[in-house]
């Protein structure tokens, strides 16, 4: 690495602009990595969900209940191997701003359900005794600084009154990006409390034998319930995860075409600025071939040149962007799973090398096939 | 011995023979070199002059591999440069030739020391051999006392010295200059040419040298004049004695 004094001296030829360009790189990483950021915060859910997991819902729409006594027939089904149910509450604690989602659940089979959400033992004991029990995610506990033993109060949208819970437990993520914003309380206690449908659950989770068979299973589901006054519309939990991003609009499409049009830019300010360097440069670089540098070291020269500047920029925003997703959901609530995937900083480093290459690539050649005798007549 | 009659031995250092070189230009030919001879010996110091255009750079760029004639051939020490190709030719530089412009041409990022450290860069030396050779180059041209300096921080009459040191630093065949006083004041330049003499006497380096300075050219031991694409010993209407 003898060379390495000429290669840094060339970067630090013109601090400003090499500034500004590691500054454009890491201004398009950041981006880039909030893209993904959103991206996943929406999409996240069909990436973890559980493969075996179908997800059981009124055919006529999500809000529509199902009665409690499917669970039974559900049960006595093929290729089923557990059930539990939710009901969704829609509270609101102190203020609307402060949202998170409630669900009522089935105390009995959630935590066999959900074995990616971790609770201490005692904590499960203590939540399952106490009707008025609850349990929230490490989230939510800590966007409002609760603690096990506090109770909670929640306004009822859906069901009107004043409710409250003591909190029982906080389960934490088995992965960095589970869901930890949820609130479970009892279903009983909702069931008995609650002014009008009563009896009804907001969906069904079922557990199914063997993965393979999940279309298999749903099939049936929906078939053996058909003609009732519940028709259901059963889906694994990915492609009911995916329905409920595809009503987000396409936020796939939108981050693809921002992140398109952020590299294009980016490829052309690198081309831009590393074709001034050479042109600046002809001389020198007419010199160094004279005195028996190869046309090969001029070219990697260059190239190194506009590699540096994206490994450094490109770098800098995704380190940027990996800290700005570790002080985690900066909206409250609406983004759960904010989270920067290590496969996509290495995607988006891979990128901005990728962008450095073909910037760098062109201005390379050019400085390459420069003549010694015409560089030196025009200095 | 200096000779452009075509009649030198093989044995000499360098060796050209009916050298052409064509240049085209908006379809127009021009014919700059002519089948020109000369043979230069190893310690000789040549000032070639000529007219603006004559094609006195385009004689250095040709012996220094810069460039390929039209036809004839130029040998160097043995080795024939006019037919290698341009890899070798490369190579063939870095070992043999060493080149002082006009314009000093020193890298303006880089201290005088690693300037002069570039040609060393191309060689196997270790970096205290390459410490121990810039520094010797250096205080050869009275800049031992400059080695971390930038060239801006040095006048043009020490860039030209570190130009020179860096030409001589590995040691090559010989030295190609192409008007090194050119845009020096006649103080600076005499020192120049006081250190290319030196070069010379002392440490028997071969120089070739383009110069528009009959005062530069006197310190020469032979100067060759360009006419009509080829060289003579005088110019035409001189009178000779
Ligand atoms: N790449 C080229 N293309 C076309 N013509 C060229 C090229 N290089 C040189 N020439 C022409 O060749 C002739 C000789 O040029 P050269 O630079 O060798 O002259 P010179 O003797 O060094 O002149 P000067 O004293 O002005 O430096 C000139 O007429 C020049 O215009
Ligand atoms: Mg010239």
């Amino acid at each position: 690495m003898k060379f390495l004094p000429l290669l840094i001296a060339n970067l630090f030829r013109k601090k400003l602009r090499t500034s500004l360009t590691i500054g454009s790189f890491a201004v398009a990483l950041f981006l880039f990595g909030l893209l993904v950021i959103v991206r996943g915060a929406f999409s996240q859910g069909v990436d973890i969900a559980g493969a075996d997991r179908l997800v059981v819902i009124n055919k006529t729409s999500l809000i529509q209940p199902l009665p409690l006594s499917y669970r039974d027939r559900l049960l006595r089904m093929d290729g089923i191997k557990q059930v539990t149910y939710q009901n969704w509450f829609g509270g609101v604690y102190q203020d609307e701003k402060n949202f998170f989602p409630q669900f009522a659940v089935d105390v009995a089979n959630q935590r066999a359900m959900y074995p990616e959400f971790i609770i201490p033992e005692d904590q499960w004991k203590a939540f399952a005794e106490d009707r008025e029990g609850a349990i929230a995610g490490q989230n939510t506990a800590e966007r409002f600084g609760w603690k096990v033993g506090d109770r909670i109060p929640l306004r009822g949208t859906i069901y009107t009154g004043s409710w409250e819970f003591n909190l029982r437990g906080i389960y934490k993520g088995s992965r960095a990006q589970d869901d930890t914003t949820q609130f479970w309380f009892h279903y009983d206690y909702l069931d008995e409390r609650r002014a009008f449908g009563k009896g009804d659950v907001g969906w069904y989770v079922v557990r199914v034998a063997e993965p393979d068979l999940s279309v298999k299973v749903a099939k049936a589901i929906d078939a053996e319930f058909a003609n009732s006054p519940f028709e259901t519309k059963t889906d694994t939990e990915k492609e009911f995860a995916a329905s409920f991003v595809k009503q987000m609009g396409n936020i796939e499409f939108l981050i693809l075409t921002v992140g398109g049009v952020v590299f294009f830019t980016l490829l052309l300010v690198t081309g831009n600025t590393m074709a001034i360097a050479v042109r600046e440069r002809i001389g020198e670089l007419a010199v160094l071939k004279a005195l028996g540098f190869s046309n090969r070291f001029v070219l990697l020269l260059v190239m190194m040149e506009s590699l540096i500047v994206a490994f450094v920029g490109g770098g800098l925003g995704l380190l940027l962007a990996k800290l700005f997703s570790l002080r985690g959901d900066p909206t409250g609530g609406i983004l759960p799973y904010f989270y920067l995937p290590p496969i996509w900083i290495v995607a988006g480093f891979g990128t901005a090398l990728l962008v450095g290459t073909a910037g760098g690539i062109l201005p390379a050649f050019s400085a390459m096939r420069l003549r010694v005798v015409d560089a030196i007549r025009r200095v | 011995m200096v000779r452009v009659d075509g009649n030198g031995g093989a044995a000499s250092l360098i060796h050209v023979r009916g050298l052409d070189k064509k240049y085209t230009r908006g379809g127009e030919e021009i014919h700059v070199l002519q089948g020109l001879n000369l043979d230069v010996d190893s310690g000789d110091f040549v000032a070639f002059m000529g007219p603006s255009g004559s094609g006195k750079t385009t004689l250095l760029n040709l012996l220094g591999g810069l460039d390929v004639p039209s036809a004839g051939t130029i040998t160097v020490a043995g080795d024939e440069i006019t037919h290698m190709s341009a890899s070798k030719l490369t190579d063939w530089r870095a070992r043999h030739v060493g080149f002082i412009f006009q314009m000093y041409n020193l890298i303006p990022v880089l201290t005088a020391f690693q300037n002069v450290e570039l040609p060393l860069l191309l060689t196997k030396l270790s970096k205290s051999d390459r410490k121990k050779h810039v520094e010797t180059a250096l205080q050869l041209v009275g800049l031992g006392d400059r080695m971390k300096h930038y060239p801006r921080q040095l006048s043009g009459g020490q860039e030209q010295r570190v130009a020179i040191a860096r030409a001589i630093v590995s040691d090559p065949t010989f030295l190609l200059c192409d008007e090194p006083t050119g845009d020096l004041d006649r103080k600076a330049a005499d020192e120049i040419m006081e250190l290319i003499g030196r070069l010379v006497q002392e440490y028997g380096k071969t120089v070739l040298m383009v110069t528009h300075d009959p005062a530069v050219a006197k310190q020469a031991q032979v100067t060759l004049h360009l006419e009509k694409g080829s060289l003579v010993d005088a110019p035409e209407g001189a009178g000779k004695p």
